[in-house]
């Protein structure tokens, strides 16, 4: 009798923390499976609606209609050509937008004189919305690449470089001091204290940058392109294919969120030591 | 060995905290600098490091004038100031970013050992607690094994037990390479457990009101009747620099003066 109770107790003891560790395993599943609940079921059931015929679905497809637009598109290689594209303009609108943005933005935050001198034309600048840029944009620079590049540019900057600026300024004066007191070169300063001090701030710029830039992408390629994932909205549109307009639609969604998993991915390795706040 | 030659601090509001402050500290020796608030203690500190130099006077150490921070010269700080991006073992490392890495690595892993924090030499400062945080500063601080230590307020945000315990520590360190030890508190008692020398300050300006040699065998006994003896002119001392620095018809001040310190 003693002796099987034991032995369930002790195979209640291997057990529990067995299943325990199942259940955490679930809910680490699960936590993000919960935001597809909502999206999943909403697609279910309009391919239902349409199939049973309640709906024509004409002008907004079921998800079977866009998922074979999709591989209609890939197939004649349209959806990759005018991806790349658009990722080309992002590329080098939001290359430029970063790099001018890092340097202004150092230098504002280094330097009050600087600071005083550009940052009440930049803050006025920042009001205007960038779309109404355009216009001035492409009677500078003409209706091909140059306009698109800069208004993404643009768009890029401002978050860019309110954030290097806002970063350097709140760097700690007490880190600051015990590179002093280590005798730190400025170079040194720079590498050792400054940089890894505004890291966690510019990573975050950066992907507020990459959001508008995504932003910038499709306003300028909407208002005249003849490639890129606007072109296809644009096309989609006049042609009448609501289902070419959602495929270009999930394609932005789908990139987007791949380049912004991007830096969130190549900076994390850079950014452990605050994982140590967050998991807390 | 340091000198300090009539070191002065004015700053650009034409505060003068520092009136004119000549000191002789021998090599290996402990000078705890106490007194009220405002009266210059961390100024001074700052001045002897090179942070902010004196602006006028002069800090001599070994013949050299010091008007920015010296490769024989650490300093700690209230807080442990680690750089939260660098573990443990960076931070005690950061001082010898010049040399070779073999060498960092087994001088920061014999400073780890001696301040017993070897096994979180791959732990985030923020993983540590406060007592520990400042032992790491204390293993950066004496890493590049400096001939003059700098302490200010070293352990005042700490609870009273990892306080004392810590004192212990300081001492056990120090008979390492005994170098030279300037250590700034306003705690009375810790200033007679560790120093030689207790330099009472008083302000407007700030200078050296009194100097009281603590003649006890180490490790000293915070109950005996000579620690106490040392206490009581300590705070005599004390209380008699913050008198004479208010003026007379100020009978108010005068009166909670000596209250003041027990804050």
């Amino acid at each position: 009798m003693s002796l099987v109770t034991m032995t369930i107790a002790a195979e209640q003891r291997g057990t529990v923390p067995a299943e325990r560790t199942a259940a955490k395993k679930w809910t680490r599943l699960a936590r993000p499976a919960l935001g597809l609940v909502l999206p999943v079921t909403l697609a279910v059931v309009w391919e239902f609606v349409v199939r049973m015929g309640w709906a024509s679905g004409r002008l907004a497809p079921p998800p079977s209609v866009i998922f074979q637009e999709f591989v209609d598109l890939a197939r004649s290689g349209d959806l990759q050509r005018n991806t790349l594209v658009t990722l080309g303009r992002v590329a080098a609108g939001f290359g430029c937008g970063v790099a001018v943005a890092t340097i202004v933005g150092a230098a504002a935050g280094y330097s009050p004189v600087i600071r005083r001198l550009l940052d009440p034309s930049l803050q006025a600048l920042r009001a205007i919305p960038s779309i109404a840029w355009v216009p001035l944009f492409v009677l500078w620079l003409g209706i091909f690449e140059a306009s698109k590049i800069t208004l993404i540019a643009v768009g890029v900057f401002f978050p860019v470089y309110l954030g290097v600026m806002g970063a350097i300024q709140s760097v700690d004066r007490k880190l600051v001091e015990v590179g002093r007191a280590f005798r730190l070169s400025d170079v040194q300063m720079v590498r050792r204290i400054l940089l890894p001090a505004v890291l966690p701030a510019y990573v975050i710029a950066l992907r507020s940058g990459l959001g508008l830039g995504w932003m910038f992408v499709a306003a300028a390629e909407l208002l005249g392109a003849s490639e890129g994932l606007g072109y296809l909205l644009l096309d989609g549109q006049e042609l009448g294919k609501p289902a070419e307009i959602v495929a270009a639609i999930v394609a932005f969604a789908v990139v987007g969120k791949a380049t912004d998993w991007l830096i969130a991915f190549a900076a994390a390795p850079f950014l452990r030591w605050e994982d140590v706040v967050r998991q807390e | 060995m340091l000198v300090l030659d009539r070191v002065s601090k004015t700053y650009p509001n034409a505060v003068q905290a520092l009136g004119g402050v000549s000191v002789e500290v021998e090599p290996g020796e402990i000078v705890a600098v106490i007194g009220g608030s405002g009266c210059g203690k961390s100024t001074l500190l700052r001045a002897i490091s090179g942070l902010d130099p004196a602006s006028a006077g002069t800090v001599l150490l070994d013949g050299e004038r010091i008007s920015a921070p010296h490769q024989k010269i650490g300093i700690i700080f209230q807080e442990p100031r680690l750089l939260p991006w660098l573990k443990v073992a960076g931070n005690v490392g950061f001082g010898l970013g010049d040399r070779p890495k073999q060498e960092r690595a087994a001088r920061v892993a014999t400073a780890l050992k001696r301040v017993g924090l070897a096994d979180q030499a791959a732990a985030w400062p923020r993983e540590l607690s406060g007592g520990q945080a400042q032992r790491v500063a204390i293993a950066r601080a004496l890493v590049p094994r400096p001939e003059v230590l700098l302490l200010d307020e070293p352990f005042s945000a700490l609870d009273a037990f990892t306080r004392t315990d810590l004192q212990a520590h300081l001492l056990d360190l120090w008979a390492d390479a005994k170098p030279t030890l300037i250590l700034v508190t306003h705690d009375v008692d810790e200033a007679i457990v560790l120093a030689d020398r207790v330099m009472v300050m008083c302000p407007r300006p700030g200078r050296i009101f009194d100097e009281i040699a603590v003649d006890l065998p180490r490790p000293r006994d915070r109950q005996s009747a000579a620690f106490d003896f040392v206490k009581r002119r300590v705070l005599a001392a004390l209380d008699r620099s913050l008198s004479r620095a208010v003026a007379p018809a100020d009978g108010e001040a005068k009166a909670s003066a000596g209250a003041a310190l027990w804050w």
